[in-house]
Formats: structure tokens, C-alpha cells, sequence
């Protein structure tokens, strides 16, 4: 117990210490594009790719599963909305890029840990962590766009899914999609995906940063890593739903 | 010049520095020897700010570093430079921009200017130019440490650090790089400290020596002295191989 709430404590002054004594605003630049090139532009793919199939799927399970007459079949396009919008593309994808990205900044950071490279710039009277994981927090500020394409993809997934497979058609699937739509829940899950923006940027870095040892203790962080994002990732993913959604 | 006053340091409540005083001096190769686990790293880490000594006193030319504020400690910082054991080079970066990096970072230098400087440091430390577009992991060990090298004095530093600098070279190599720090020291009135158990190095660049055997500062002197001194300890240590015991019997012999 003792040795959590010291880890705790010391990501909270790791926080702190990444939001002081700025790097250079044009090195800064430049650092925050390449984060963004490599944590935004590079998950698009494998986001795209999951999101449109898992979309597709989640539409042929509710249409496979509606098996009364008296259900009307516009209920797929409501599932598949409600499945994906809520839950799927913020909270599922978030726990897909805490292996992605997750991975990728621990093991980075790790191995500039290894390499004496974080040593090289704490000498060189450069403050690491803010250039290490401050751009990181910057470029991730960008990860609502990728919900949002994961959201779209996810939809359009079940839509064809649900037409080409002759669950519904066309219009039965969109009247699903637009009945009883609150635009509150986008709102919600915007809200939690820029939580999860700021855990996904933060706790691999924590992890990578203050990781000892050598190679094999790297692969070791980023699975330690991987574990707590996911576990943290969860558990606020409860707690905003029960501040925003229960009455 | 560093100063170093009473210097004790321990680690979970087992010391490692007990009670080092000595002094580095400018425009000289100040070099750290003794056997692994004698407190060399140690004392190197403690004197470039990463490891807090528990009590005692290092002065950067007067400037005592434990009153200095966060920003003076930063400032301060921008003033040394750092051969790591491994080079420690940035390998997302080129060899040009990882020696560009202190420029970029603590100065207004145009990106012009940045280049100029860095095209000559690294001809001042003879790397090919055909390295300069590379990446660390595409040069060798030798060609890494003279990129280190350059790295560490681009900035004009007052204070240069060397972790053990020709570990992993082979001899030849080992020479020009010990060589290289050298002529750097003099000619730019550095205040160098290096930190190695090669006897080679000793005997090349040793212009001022400490010997740490347990934490104490056990001997210090030159290299012509290390040879004639009866201090048991440095003896042992230096002459620990053949080579050196066959050297020893010969100088002996000629009294």
C-alpha cells in the first residue's frame, strides 16, 4: 500500500516538474510536431482499420440477435450508434493505443534512460520531463480527432455491414442512427477522451522515465505500463460516467 | 578551477564518499582513478549536480553549488560539457543536429551560425564529414565519442566531464580520443575532469591524479609521480598487470 501511494506521490511532483521551466518555444515546436506525426498521424491507420471492422460487427451482432418480428430492424443503426459513440471508440481505442502509444513512449523514454541520454540533458541544464512528455501532452490534444474518425468509421462500418449483409436497409439504418439522439453523450465522450488523452500521454512516460535497469527492464516498463494505463483508463471511464451520465 | 571540500555521500545509509577534499585544476587533465567500486562515478555524478552530496562543498570557480537557486544551477549547468561512457548521443537526431542540440537549446545562434560552429567542432575532433548526416547507430564506437566530444565543447564550456571516454575503444583509438581531450583542455583552458581505470590513459593525459580506494581520496600527484610513489594502495592498483609488473622490475633495475 505504502509503495503505491509513493508512486503516486511522485507522479503528481513528475506533473509538476513537466509544466515548469519550459523548453525553448522553437525547439518546443518542433518536438510537438514530431509527437504528433508520431502518436496521432501514425495511429490513424490501425485505428481506422479496427474501428470500421469492429463497427461492422457490432451491427450483424444486434441484427443476429433481433430475432422477435415486432423489434423494428432501425434499432441496428440505435445499437450500433449508441456502442460506438459511448463506449467503443473513446474507452476500447484508448485501451488499443495503451499498447500502440502506450508502449512506443516507454519504451522510448526507457531507453533514453538506459542510454544515459535523460542524463545528457539534465546536465546539459535542459528539464527533461518537460521535454520529454509536455510535447507529448500538446500533441495528444489532437486525440479527439481520432475518436472522432473512429466514431465515423465505426458507424459507417455497421452501416454496411448491416445493408450489404441484407439486416436492414438503407433508410431502417439511418432512422436508427438519428432516433432519440442526445448530443450530450458526443459531449460526454469528448470529455473523457480528453482524459484519457492526458493518461495515455502521462503514465507511459512516468513509467519510461523513472524505469531502472537495462534492455530487458524496458520491455518490463512498457508492460507495466501498458497494465496501469488500461487499469487507469478503466476505472476513470467509471467514474465520469457516474458524474455525467447517472441521475 | 573545482574545488571539493569534505565530500560525503552515502546510499542507503552504506557510504560511498567519505570525506573527499581535492581540487581541479584549470587548463589541465584533472583524471579520477581507482578500482570499480571505489566511488569514482559516484564522486563524477555528485560533482555535475545528479547525485546530492549529504554534506561537504564543490565551488565552480568560487560559485559553492549547493547556495546557487534552481536557475543558477541551470545556468551553471550550461556551462559544463559531458563525454558519457556511451556517448549518450540523441539517436533520434543526426550527427550534426545532435552537436547543434546545447546551440539550439542555450543560444540565439541563427541556424546558419548553429552550422558553422558545428562543422567546426567536428572537424576540430577529425570526423570524416561523410558522418555528419548520419545517425549515432550508423558510426562506429570511436566516431561516436568524437561526435560526444563535440558535443560537449560546442557550447564553449568552462567545465569538461568524461565518464570513462575510451572504454569499449580499442587501443589505437583509445590514445586518439585520451589525446584529443587533451589538446581541447589546453587550448581552450578547460577545466577537465575524467574518470577511468585505464592505466594507458594514465599514462598519457595524467597531468593531475586522484586515486579513490573506498570512498577516501587515497593519493593524489602526476603521472610521473604515480610510478615513484610507495603508497601501497596506488601500487596495487596500477601495478595490477603483467605489463606493468615487468615495467616496474625494469625501472627498479635502473634504480
Amino acid at each position: 500500500m505504502y509503495r503505491y501511494l509513493y508512486q503516486i506521490g511522485k507522479y503528481f511532483l513528475m506533473l509538476k516538474d513537466v509544466f515548469s521551466k519550459p523548453t525553448k518555444k522553437a525547439v518546443l515546436w518542433q518536438l510537438i510536431l514530431k509527437e504528433i506525426d508520431d502518436l496521432i498521424i501514425g495511429s490513424l491507420g490501425i485505428v481506422s482499420f479496427i474501428s470500421f471492422f469492429v463497427g461492422g460487427v457490432v451491427a450483424i451482432q444486434t441484427a443476429l440477435n433481433l430475432t422477435n418480428p415486432l423489434i423494428p430492424k432501425y434499432l441496428i443503426g440505435f445499437a450500433t450508434r449508441q456502442s460506438v459513440i459511448l463506449e467503443f471508440a473513446p474507452t476500447f481505442i484508448s485501451i488499443i493505443m495503451a499498447g500502440k502509444m502506450g508502449s512506443f513512449i516507454t519504451s522510448s523514454i526507457g531507453t533514453m534512460r538506459v542510454t544515459e541520454q535523460i542524463d545528457a540533458l539534465e546536465v546539459m541544464g535542459v528539464n527533461s520531463l518537460n521535454y520529454l512528455v509536455y510535447p507529448k501532452i500538446i500533441a495528444l490534444l489532437l486525440y479527439p480527432f481520432v475518436i472522432g474518425l473512429s466514431m465515423f468509421l465505426g458507424i459507417l462500418g455497421g452501416w454496411i455491414a448491416a445493408v450489404q449483409g441484407g439486416f436492414a436497409s438503407n433508410t431502417e439504418f439511418i432512422i436508427g442512427i438519428q432516433d432519440e439522439f442526445i448530443p450530450f453523450h458526443t459531449v460526454y465522450a469528448f470529455i473523457k477522451t480528453f482524459v484519457f488523452a492526458f493518461i495515455l500521454a502521462t503514465v507511459p512516460s512516468f513509467h519510461g522515465y523513472y524505469m531502472k535497469g537495462g534492455a530487458l527492464e524496458v520491455g518490463k516498463a512498457s508492460t507495466v505500463s501498458f497494465v496501469w494505463t488500461s487499469v487507469l483508463i478503466i476505472l476513470v471511464n467509471f467514474i465520469i460516467t457516474q458524474l455525467l451520465l447517472s441521475k | 578551477m573545482i574545488e571539493v571540500k569534505n565530500i560525503v555521500k552515502s546510499f542507503n545509509d552504506s557510504p560511498v564518499l567519505k570525506g573527499i577534499s581535492t581540487t581541479f585544476l584549470t587548463g589541465k587533465t584533472n583524471l579520477i582513478i581507482g578500482q570499480s567500486g571505489s566511488g569514482k562515478t559516484v564522486l563524477l555524478k555528485t560533482l555535475l549536480g545528479i547525485h546530492q552530496p549529504d554534506s561537504g562543498i564543490i565551488s565552480f570557480d568560487g560559485r559553492i553549488y549547493s547556495d546557487l537557486s534552481d536557475d543558477e544551477k541551470r545556468d551553471l549547468r550550461t556551462e559544463i560539457g559531458m563525454v558519457f561512457q556511451g556517448s549518450a548521443l540523441f539517436d533520434s537526431m543526426t550527427v550534426r543536429e545532435n552537436v547543434g542540440f546545447p546551440l539550439k537549446m542555450f543560444t540565439n545562434k541563427t541556424p546558419l551560425e548553429i552550422a558553422e560552429r558545428v562543422d567546426f567542432v567536428l572537424d576540430r575532433v577529425h570526423l570524416n564529414p561523410n558522418s555528419f548526416a548520419k545517425k549515432p547507430s550508423e558510426i562506429s564506437g570511436g566516431m561516436q565519442k568524437r561526435v560526444a566530444i563535440a558535443r560537449a565543447i560546442v557550447n564553449n564550456p568552462k567545465y569538461l566531464f568524461c565518464d570513462e571516454p575510451n572504454s569499449g575503444l580499442d587501443p589505437k583509438t583509445a590514445i586518439v580520443i585520451d589525446n584529443l581531450i587533451q589538446e581541447i583542455t589546453e587550448e581552450y583552458e578547460i577545466t577537465t575532469v575524467i574518470n577511468t581505470h585505464d592505466m594507458n590513459s594514465v599514462m598519457e593525459i595524467g597531468e593531475r591524479i586522484i586515486f579513490l580506494k573506498d570512498g577516501y581520496k587515497a593519493w593524489e600527484g602526476t603521472k610521473h609521480e604515480i610510478f615513484k610513489t610507495d603508497n601501497e594502495a596506488v601500487v596495487d592498483f596500477v601495478y595490477s598487470s603483467d605489463l606493468f609488473k615487468k615495467i616496474r622490475e625494469v625501472q627498479l633495475k635502473e634504480g
